[in-house]
């Protein structure tokens, strides 16, 4: 049998410590309370996460229609875009702080953000 | 007359070939086993780094893991594709923190302690490179419990591996 040396045991302790840590933040991370989005990296609305509300929003897509961003409590969506992949309409509801939808050929991103959130922002 | 220049290989790099040829095997081999999320692998290679540093030292071991990663790539045809970089980049960071240990007695801190120091220096490299290079975003950090878990069962499983092997052919 492998007999472990004290030098070992402490880099298993070390190691656990660090799954533990990292496991432990994903799963406090503090509930999201509001919806920003934005066109072209501008915000363009931020909607608080404590009703239901449904915003349209025009982006560089306008001519084929709007983006519909739709909003319960706890969480976002994109309810409706024009983009021909619909990659963003397909992630469905958000439910995390700091979770992102791209509409990228509309230019308009949804992002949830919590009291303490992990990034100001995000560049593409 | 030959022009030939011959060039008599020592016994050391005769050493250094046979356990980078058996580093090589290690991670063909583990290419060919699928896994669920790059990254997870279990690092059968790093047995015989670990094996190497034991017998012959830092030096020695850095000699393998390099060669390992330049032949494993070119027989695996990922040379200098971003698995490559990927490898050489926690070759590199593992080799620095396996170095570091060094001046560490082995009575202290065997060879799993080592194993799981190198496993996340490793996927921590790793993590680094392919956030400032391959996926710009902070969402990548979210997988980092399941690649520090993998770290820590799979550096505990090689370095146990390691050590039964040094011990059952020990000198």
């Amino acid at each position: 049998m492998t007999r472990l040396r004290p030098g070992d045991w402490l880099m298993i302790a070390a190691g656990l410590a660090a799954t533990v840590a990292t496991t432990a933040a994903q799963w406090g991370r503090a509930a999201p309370t509001l919806a920003q989005v934005r066109l072209d990296g501008r915000i363009v609305a931020e909607i608080p996460l404590n009703g239901t509300h449904r915003v349209a929003i025009a982006g560089a897509l306008a001519a084929q229609g709007e983006t519909v961003i739709e909003v319960e409590p706890g969480r976002a969506r994109v309810a409706a875009d024009p983009g021909p992949r619909q990659y963003c309409v397909h992630q469905g509801w958000l439910t995390r702080a700091g979770a992102v939808a791209v509409c990228a050929p509309s230019h308009i991103s949804l992002q949830l953000a919590g009291p303490d959130s992990a990034q100001d922002t995000v560049a593409f | 007359m030959s022009a030939v220049v011959d060039v008599e290989p020592s016994a050391r790099d005769r050493r250094l070939a046979r356990y980078a040829a058996a580093a090589i095997a290690a991670s063909l081999i583990e290419a060919a086993i699928p896994s669920p999320l790059p990254g997870v692998k279990p690092g059968l290679a790093n047995i015989v780094i670990l094996i190497v540093l034991a017998r012959h030292g830092w030096r020695d071991a850095a000699w393998v893991s390099v060669l390992r990663v330049i032949a494993g790539s070119l027989l695996a045809g990922q040379f200098l594709a971003p698995g490559f970089f990927l490898a050489a980049t926690g070759a590199v960071t593992s080799l620095a923190v396996l170095g570091a240990l060094q001046t560490l007695p082995w009575r202290w801190l065997g060879p799993v302690g080592r194993s799981v120091a190198a496993a996340f220096a490793h996927i921590g490299g790793q993590l680094v490179l392919a956030r400032l290079w391959l996926v710009p975003h902070d969402g990548l950090f979210n997988l980092a419990p399941v690649f520090f878990a993998a770290a820590l069962v799979f550096g505990v499983v090689n370095g146990v591996v390691a050590d039964r092997l040094l011990r059952d052919n020990a000198a």
